[in-house]
């Protein structure tokens, strides 16, 4: 660990548009073995680019090296614990690679004729029926691109079942607890945000619930268990008080690793829910992307799923239909993240019925054995649990008690997490926790690592009441340390200065 | 960052902003208290002169690093000049914030607007009463 | 236990003392209200052991036909283009597969230094001087970029050239039905029709009168792609001047109205030889990164590059990273402008996105830096030189004609004279793949015999002629069966359950 002056190694942060040298190539065109054609023979000037764009000039060894040097300064899931909450960071399987890399799988154009791409279309059939299965609703579209998408599918597919009975709703319930995501998706599909408060429970506010469900309310879009890590007991009162109102209950799956095989949405009352793929069924996440966001949805809305829908024929056929009149459409190209489909489904394979289960009931029993070790002298004065005794997948602690007495902020305990070679929890989040730590272990980790970090965040709230500087000033043995991110917003750099003179554009509008 | 200070001599309005009222004018902006909660602020979205603003409504966005907060006008009245200095210049608001780190400047509409206004002292007041929780 | 959980007896013995319930059953119990619990199992398959999971995939997989068992000519928005070993060897690192988004960046320098990198290339291909992390993929890319525009503006139109991939076009509706918005499309030039400039002819174009007499004070975005979904090049500059003025003899534009945002949908591959947006008048690029190193994966996942002029940096959805110092004074690389996104301004956001492609945005940047400087452009003019000698050789087959006559750089719409689903089948059972079924796509009676055949450096001459062969004798064989008689070859018919 360097706390003094570093040695600031220029090399490290050269970008490949730093390296290289003029004509230096690692690309070799293949003969064109056709009579030569200069694009100027067909196209006239204007429509032709007068200089080559400044892409790099490297050969194959220095890109190899130059990535590989980047790779070097990521963390990731491979090397260590990844708590992240909300984001299910649980192992990523090496046969999932594998299988998706098949060329079968991997090579296969999006528009081949159905006829040539059976497998693929029975495999995307096969995923779907799991997924209805585990939410327990009937009717599984596999397109959405992440979960994201996968709300905005939802919140149009509410809009079009009311639009069809002549109703116009403006209005989604969304409690204060959930993902920006929600309200985010909302105002993309033309709807107004109303929001609801949260109890001392950590529950949805029913007299509150009451008070905002009227007829202009399309759906309530709920999480559960919610982002406190907290299953709602009032699930049943809720779906009821939503339905009475004509209202739609969207159920956003981004904690679903809590309750597989344990409680359906569907059973809840809700009439759609979105998966992450991505987390529960353990994608890898990539650095941020891709991901992929299927929806599960009942009979009444089935009408308005997206197009094109797989449709399997008595003799075991498949084929692709864009035979929906009603239905909102398309959300993207073909038919969806088929590569993540390939993971998702070699996951449940592997693991079936029982092994789902598992996988939630681990989950939580890691959860709550991770809070139950937070709860020891030591660390809950001052990050107490936010609500509850129990919670479900993930927990949430404030860090308020530790920034009244230690003058030590849930920034600098994270960032001093990264000293011990954790990566830290998600943080400031949910809004309605003051210096939240949202904490997700998943059901792939041992208990020798829950207890390591639980040591770790001991170890560090003692030394924050020795020495809160080095919390402060943390971290130290990082490949670069804390970053000055308000310059980077008030005079962005958003791309390298590359070494010619930056073009203007000849149409200035 | 200058030290937590609420000026006599201004006029504030619960959601943490205050006015200066100067004849038929008014200058207005945010308190210490909402500049050091929203932490280093790097971006504030200008208004256009002429716009015309409302007590209690939201009439600009400040910006930090990670959050965004509605600035509210504590009285109605019609723009007529904004801190042009903010947009090379943000962090003026933190630095500054009852000095260069100004907002704009209204035409008063109703002068009865500042009866609902507070004082420095209840502000003040208040501010301790809602921090502290855990 | 399974595959992946390590919890074993005495483990969970443990931590269920430490957390002081007496079984995980309890747990739930405690918590799930008991009406919603699930009676019984999930009627699902008994979980496999690796082996087996394998063999069931690798046998799904080998009932379809990839674009390494036949000769494809299957584009129309995703291609088969050569991935080199180190895009596969990088992308399949720990360290890029498998972390989160960025949110630490201290610990991410790698990640988000690459996407600096990837935008810096997108910026330099678009010659517009932002661009984000990546969104989703193409098509949805149309329509990020098209709720730019209503957030910029506000108005209640998009008008859109018929020349749009038909999946952007789809996609557009389904989105624009959220924005409350109408969309209004604007032909093609015919063949035939042609006015026909002396250096070029049109047939194929997006009609540049009737784009400008459609555009008016309430469009909110004028809308194209380059080249158009027929292969065709468009003249970019000229739809996004005739965009930014008045129709002639139209009441003006509104008194000083701004005009609307000018968005094109651009394949990358092509920007070493055509004129980039950017400097054609474009606001906004956007397109399907999956040509560049990306697999097809029968669809997806890829990438959607975003691009777009200054003024809309604070408009743009998606991640975007930046330059800047720790405390040290090294330099560094995090996530800047979040005050745009839906974890910070919620309902106000200027998207609901998340996450960018990262994984593929890698994929892309690692291509663009081996093919390099040149590269680009010398597969592009490779491309160019061979789909204009598969014109030439499919013209000279009798019944077959080129739809459009305008210029195109590596994909080529014929109209041919027969019914093209059992075309298709006769090539694919000499083993060639002649291309996608263009009614198939847009559903125009237009495009009844429309055959859309992507080149790329990945087919070569021996391939085009063989492509010529068969598709020459598919069309006889076609028109033998029908001097035969009427039952003579009839497409066979599913029958649905």
């Amino acid at each position: 660990m360097t706390v003094g002056a570093p040695t600031i190694d220029p090399d490290e942060t050269r970008t490949i548009f730093q390296r290289g040298a003029p004509g230096r190539r690692a690309f070799v065109c293949p003969p064109s073995e056709v009579p030569a054609l200069a694009p100027a023979e067909v196209l006239p000037e204007r429509l032709l680019r007068q200089a080559p764009p400044r892409l790099p000039e490297v050969s194959e060894p220095e890109i190899v090296r130059h990535y590989v040097g980047l790779s070097k300064r990521n963390f990731d899931l491979d090397s260590g614990f990844y708590p992240l909450g909300s984001c299910t960071m649980k192992h990523n399987p090496r046969l999932h690679e594998r299988v998706a890399a098949l060329s079968g799988h991997a090579r296969l154009h999006p528009l081949q004729d159905p006829e040539r791409a059976q497998g693929a279309l029975e495999l995307m059939w096969r995923l779907e029926r799991a997924l209805s299965e585990l939410a327990g609703l009937a009717h599984v579209s596999l397109q959405p691109s992440a979960g994201s998408q996968g709300e905005l599918a939802g919140v149009l597919l509410t809009r079009a079942y009311h639009e069809d009975r002549g109703q116009q709703r403006r209005k989604v319930l969304i409690p204060d607890t959930a993902h920006g995501t929600n309200p985010a998706t909302v105002a993309m599909a033309g709807l107004v945000t109303v929001t609801v408060q949260t109890n001392a429970d950590g529950g949805v506010d029913l007299d509150d619930l009451r008070a905002k469900v009227d007829d202009d309310v399309a759906c309530l879009m709920l999480t559960n268990p919610n982002t406190l890590g907290l299953f709602d007991p009032n699930i049943v009162a809720i779906a009821s008080i939503v339905h009475e109102a004509g209202a739609i209950l969207y159920y956003d799956g981004a904690n679903l690793n809590a309750v597989m095989g344990i409680s359906r949405p569907g059973d809840m009352g809700f009439d759609i829910v979105h998966f992450n793929l991505h987390k529960t069924f353990t994608q890898p996440h990539g650095g941020g992307g891709p991901g992929s966001g299927p929806i599960a949805v009942s009979d009444r809305i089935e009408p308005y799923l997206m197009v094109p829908r797989i449709v399997r024929y008595d003799d075991g056929h498949f084929e692709l239909s864009e035979q929906a009149p009603r239905s909102i459409g398309r959300l993207r190209g073909f038919q969806g993240n088929f590569g993540c489909f390939v993971r998702a489904y070699a996951y449940i394979c592997s693991l079936g019925a029982a092994g789902l289960k598992d996988v939630s009931e681990v989950a939580v029993l890691n959860a709550n054995y991770l809070l139950a070790r937070l709860s020891e002298q030591g660390v809950a004065e001052y990050l107490p649990r936010a609500y509850g005794q129990l919670c479900m997948h993930e927990l949430v602690l404030s860090g308020a008690p530790m920034r009244r007495e230690l003058a030590v902020k849930t920034l600098d305990l994270a960032k001093r997490l990264l000293d011990h070679g954790f990566h830290p929890p998600t943080v400031y989040f949910p809004l309605l926790v003051e210096e939240a730590l949202m904490i997700e272990p998943t059901e792939t980790e041992t208990k020798e690592t829950l207890d390591a970090f639980a040591d770790a965040v001991a170890a560090i709230l003692a030394e924050a009441a020795s020495d809160p500087e080095i919390l402060r000033q943390a971290p130290h043995t990082t490949p670069v340390r804390r970053l000055d991110e308000a310059t980077a917003v008030r005079s962005p750099v958003l791309r390298e200065r590359l070494a010619d003179a930056p073009r203007e554009p000849a149409h200035a509008g | 960052m200058a030290p937590a200070s609420y000026p006599q001599d201004l006029l504030y309005h619960p959601e943490h902003d205050w006015a200066r009222i100067e004849g038929d004018e008014a200058t207005l902006g945010i308190t210490w208290y909402a500049q050091d909660v929203l932490g280093e602020v790097v971006f504030f979205d200008l208004p256009s002169v002429g716009t015309v603003v409302s007590q209690g409504e939201a009439y600009a966005e400040v910006e930090s690093v990670k959050a965004v907060s509605d600035v509210i006008a504590p009285l109605s009245g019609e723009i007529v000049a904004v801190n042009d200095a903010l947009a090379a210049g943000p962090q003026a608001i933190n630095e500054d914030p009852y000095g260069d780190g100004w907002l704009v400047k209204i035409r008063l509409a109703d002068p009865s607007g500042r009866e609902s206004l507070l004082d420095s002292e209840s502000y003040a007041a208040g501010l301790t009463s809602t921090t502290g929780q855990a | 236990m399974s595959r992946y959980t390590a919890a074993t007896d005495d483990d969970r013995q443990a931590m269920l003392d430490a957390i002081g319930v007496g079984s995980v059953e309890e747990l739930f119990a405690r918590q799930v209200p008991d009406q919603v619990r699930l009676r019984g199992e999930l009627a699902l398959p008994d979980g496999l052991s690796e082996q087996e999971v394998y063999g069931h995939l690798r046998e799904l997989a080998q009932r379809n036909v990839s674009t390494e068992q036949e000769i494809s000519f299957l584009g129309a928005g995703m291609y088969d283009h050569y991935v080199p070993a180190i895009v596969d060897m990088l992308c399949e690192r720990s360290e890029f597969l498998t972390p989160y988004t960025p949110y630490q960046p201290e610990v991410s320098q790698g990640s988000l230094q690459v996407m600096f990198e990837y935008q810096t290339a997108i910026c330099e291909l678009t010659a517009l001087p932002v661009a984000n992390a990546s969104v989703y993929e193409g098509p949805s890319a149309v329509a990020s970029a098209a709720y730019l525009a209503k957030l910029h503006n506000g108005r209640p139109r998009f008008v859109v050239s018929a020349g749009l991939h038909p999946h952007s076009l789809q996609t557009l509706r389904t989105y624009a039905r959220g924005f409350d918005a109408e969309i209004v499309e604007v032909p093609l030039i015919a063949d035939g029709a042609d006015a026909g400039s002396a250096e070029a002819p049109d047939g194929g174009r997006t009609d540049v009168e009737r784009w400008r007499e459609a555009i008016d004070e309430n469009t909110c975005a004028a809308i194209f792609a380059q080249p158009n979904f027929y292969g065709v090049v468009e003249d970019a500059a000229a739809l996004a001047e005739a965009a930014k003025q008045p129709a002639r003899g139209a009441p003006a534009n509104g008194a000083g109205a701004a005009p609307p945002v000018v968005i094109a949908q651009v394949d990358p591959i092509t920007l070493g030889i055509l004129r980039p947006p950017g400097d054609c008048g474009v606001d906004v690029a956007v397109g399907e990164g999956q040509a560049l190193g990306g697999r097809l994966d029968f669809g997806g996942p890829s990438f959607g590059l975003f691009a777009a002029r200054e003024e809309f940096l604070r408009r743009m959805p998606g991640r975007i990273a930046g330059e800047t110092r720790d405390v040290d004074g090294r330099r560094g690389f995090v996530l800047t402008l979040q005050t745009r996104e839906q974890h910070i301004r919620r309902e106000r956001a200027t998207s609901n996105i998340c996450t960018a492609q990262a994984l593929n945005a890698l994929a892309g940047t690692v291509y663009l830096s081996w093919l390099g400087r040149h590269g680009l452009v010398e597969l592009g003019e490779l491309l160019m030189a061979r789909t204009e000698y598969a014109r030439r050789a499919l013209e000279a087959i009798d019944g077959v004609r080129t739809l459009y006559s305008a210029p195109v750089v590596r994909e080529l719409a014929l109209q041919i004279d027969g019914d093209i689903p059992a075309l298709r089948r006769a090539c694919a059972d000499r083993g060639v793949n002649p291309g996608a079924d263009i009614q198939a796509l847009t559903g125009r009676a237009a495009d009844n015999g429309g055959l859309l055949v992507a080149i790329t450096e990945q087919r070569t001459r021996a391939d085009i002629d063989r492509l010529v062969a068969v598709i020459g004798s598919a069309i006889a064989q076609q028109r033998a069966s029908a001097a035969a008689g009427p039952d003579a070859g009839a497409p066979r018919e599913a029958v649905p359950a």
